[in-house]
């Protein structure tokens, strides 16, 4: 009975999709593929959409925000008709904070559920481990967090940061501060060697001097020694981009040396919110690069923040990668009603200028290379442990992930 | 000369928290032959004992002061638990205990997941452990001091129960030969399970200092599991004088590979240096002779 109506549902799949790669005026051979690939079934009223979010693990302490956030979406969508008029079915799998477990998931959800698009992943490993199995499947993923950039692939959808909308504007905003010197602090993987690597050659650009650079894994927590290397160097500010809890250990040891955000203040990329109170210390007076602040006025921020809350209590704060991850499901509603259908060559091949008015402000889709363009906000935390926006763009930056617009960047160097 | 103080001093704290959590592992290990890779949790329980304190004794200060014992008691009986419940049935199977305790930490840390949240607890550190004090150009933290105070007296007070103790004098008794001290009228059920208790209740006093360094976190207790073992095999099984020179030797090597090179790599060097070591001295620094005839 399965077997045969799923079968039956591939079938039309393979005529519908092979009719629209007809009239389609190209890549027709990766619309074949995905035919042959697809046993999405769009036959009910509901489609199914995989949420694969670490539940367990190093990772379980900021991942369950997002899966959070997705499912409040999801009601929200569902609430107002679905898309298309298919109410969302999530099917959700735990990534276990292990990039193995995200290739194995997501193949699971793609080829075995049979999902119309994958929304989660935390890690920039555990999105390099879910890449190759999303482009050979040709499947659809929606990654909501800031990350380092270089990285643009057809079946990926990036709604958080790349580097030029929070690792640049962070340092023109240092250099507006008359920041001369400058510590590297980082856990010990791809996002903060590579974010650093940026940092150094535009700090070399814009004269400020690297006078530190120290990493610790991700599962180690005491930072007591390399702190006292910044006490030693005594830089005018320390960019953070530690990830996860080891934030917690890095802030103690910070503070027990004696260091304070008045003589050599932090500027992080990853503690939003959610973290923020979890230091057990007073983090007020440091500084986070985000695109999205709770603290964001509008009407469409204000109307998320009461749903979130009114949904998981009103001591739920909401953070970036959370605001990412439910525009990311509203964007994928815009992008299949643009599309008028849930295949992933039809929906890339309209992706351009797909807007959403999010909590941000609005965001829009680059066709090109699949990143949004959002605003770059510099917050600096108060004693409620939210952020006091201190910078802005100004006005939404055009993703970038290559970096290509910015002479000075040189992808060979050490 | 901070180059050289600062790994100094803070691979001695780093030594004395794993000196803590390997002298319950030390007593398990070499008493009994359990691989118990729970034991971690036992840190986990301590941590969470601690941030649960704060929560009724509000006032920092003190709360710590009451965490302590909490801490010990609480990771004590979780291990007193796990004794009866489940090892009790695994004595001279090593590799099955190592198994089944494996299962246990994965379940404690779901379990701490469930009932706290994946998301770590703050725990505040108390106003008099708050500061630093300035050792050669490093700013040795209060809490570090305090962390090695604290495995101090818990070696001192685990070296006299050892030693002039009735009890002490059982579990020593039964560490060298098993069968010869039940002949004797021990009742090496008893003291096996007063051992674990002890062993177990270290653990949580060594949640109490990790909990100073970060919070809480369901998976805080993976971090020193594996490094404590390596600290109990390099010192040498049934004696806490290699425990304790394998516990500072790898504190303060790894803390000056780190100021060298990175913490990665730092890991990576003392594993290396460890492994070696073992070619060299399979049986540790020190071992225990015994006419046992097991």
């Amino acid at each position: 009975m399965f077997l045969s109506r799923s079968r039956l549902a591939s079938g039309t799949a393979l005529a519908l999709a092979a009719a629209l790669s007809l009239s389609a005026c190209g890549g027709s051979k990766s619309g074949e593929a995905s035919a042959s690939a697809s046993c999405v079934d769009t036959s009910g009223d509901t489609i199914k959409l995989g949420f694969l979010n670490s539940t367990s693990g190093a990772m379980a302490i900021s991942e369950q925000t997002v899966r959070d956030s997705l499912s409040l979406a999801t009601e929200q969508i569902n609430a107002a008709g679905g898309i298309l008029g298919k109410k969302i079915e999530p099917v959700v799998e735990d990534g276990a904070s292990d990039p193995a477990v995200f290739a194995e998931k997501i193949q699971k959800l793609l080829t075995g559920d049979c999902v119309a698009a994958v929304f989660g992943g935390w890690t920039s490993a555990s999105r390099k481990a879910m890449l190759p199995v999303v482009e050979s499947d040709n499947g659809l993923l929606f990654y909501p967090v800031q990350y380092e950039g270089l990285e643009a692939s057809k079946n990926i959808y990036y709604t958080g940061a790349t580097t030029n909308q929070q690792i640049i504007p962070a340092m023109d905003f240092l250099k507006s501060k008359g920041v001369k010197t400058l510590f590297l602090a980082g856990s010990d993987y791809v996002f903060p060697r590579t974010a650093n690597k940026i940092i150094k050659q535009y700090a070399a650009k814009l004269g400020i001097k690297i006078v530190g650079e120290e990493y610790v894994p991700l599962d180690d927590d005491d930072w007591t020694t390399q702190v006292a290397k910044i006490v030693a160097a005594k830089p005018d500010f320390v960019f953070n981009t530690i990830n996860g809890s080891s934030n917690v250990g890095f802030i103690k040891a910070y503070y027990e040396q004696g260091l304070s955000p008045k003589t050599t203040p932090i500027i992080s990329v990853s503690i939003a919110e959610e973290e923020a109170p979890a230091m057990g210390k007073d983090v007020t007076g440091q500084f986070a690069a985000w695109n999205y602040f709770e603290s964001v006025k509008s009407p469409a921020n204000a109307a998320f923040i009461k749903a979130f809350q009114d949904k998981y209590g009103a001591d739920r704060p909401t953070s970036d990668p959370m605001e990412a991850a439910y525009t990311s499901l509203y964007l994928y509603k815009n992008l299949v009603e643009k599309a008028d259908s849930f295949d992933v060559d039809k929906i890339n091949g309209v992706a351009d200028g797909v807007a959403f008015d999010a909590p941000e402000g609005k965001v829009t889709i680059d066709g090109e290379n699949h990143h949004i363009a959002k605003t770059a906000l510099i917050g600096r935390i108060n004693s409620d442990n939210q952020f006091d926006v201190v910078w802005s763009s100004g006005k939404p930056i055009e993703p970038d992930p290559f970096l290509k617009g910015y002479a000075w960047w040189d992808p060979s160097a050490k | 000369m901070d180059a050289f103080t600062t790994p100094l001093l803070a691979g001695t704290a780093t030594g004395a928290l794993l000196l803590i959590a390997a002298l319950g592992l030390a007593l398990t290990f070499g008493q009994m032959g359990v691989i118990n890779m729970a034991h971690g949790e036992f840190l986990m329980a301590g941590a969470y004992t601690t941030y649960l304190t704060q929560q009724v004794v509000t006032d920092t200060d003190l709360s710590i002061l009451v965490a302590l014992p909490a801490a010990f008691l609480v990771a004590g009986a979780l291990g007193l638990v796990l004794e009866v419940a489940i090892i009790q049935w695994m004595y001279r199977r090593p590799l099955d205990t190592l198994l089944v305790t494996v299962g246990v930490s994965l379940l404690l840390q779901q379990l701490a997941k469930d009932v706290f949240g994946p998301q770590g607890d703050p725990v505040h550190t108390p106003g008099w452990l708050d500061g630093h004090v300035d050792v050669l150009g490093y700013h040795w933290p209060y809490r570090q001091m305090f962390t090695i105070l604290l495995a101090v007296a818990a070696l001192a007070t685990l070296g006299a129960l050892l030693k002039y103790t009735s009890y002490g004098r059982r579990i020593r008794a039964t560490v060298q030969n098993r069968d010869l001290a039940e002949t004797m009228g021990v009742s090496t059920r008893t003291v096996d399970r007063v051992t674990f208790f002890v062993g177990s209740g270290l653990a949580g006093i060594g949640g109490v200092a990790v909990s100073l360094i970060s919070g809480t976190n369901p998976n805080r207790g993976t971090t020193y599991i594996i490094s404590a073992f390596l600290v109990v095999v390099a010192g040498g099984l049934g004696q806490l004088k290699g425990t304790v020179i394998a516990a500072f030797t790898v504190g303060v090597v790894t803390a000056f590979f780190t100021d060298w090179f990175s913490s990665s790599m730092a890991q990576v060097l003392t594993f290396a240096l460890v492994v070696v070591f073992l070619q060299l001295r399979p049986q540790g620094l020190f071992t225990l002779r015994t006419r046992g005839l097991a």
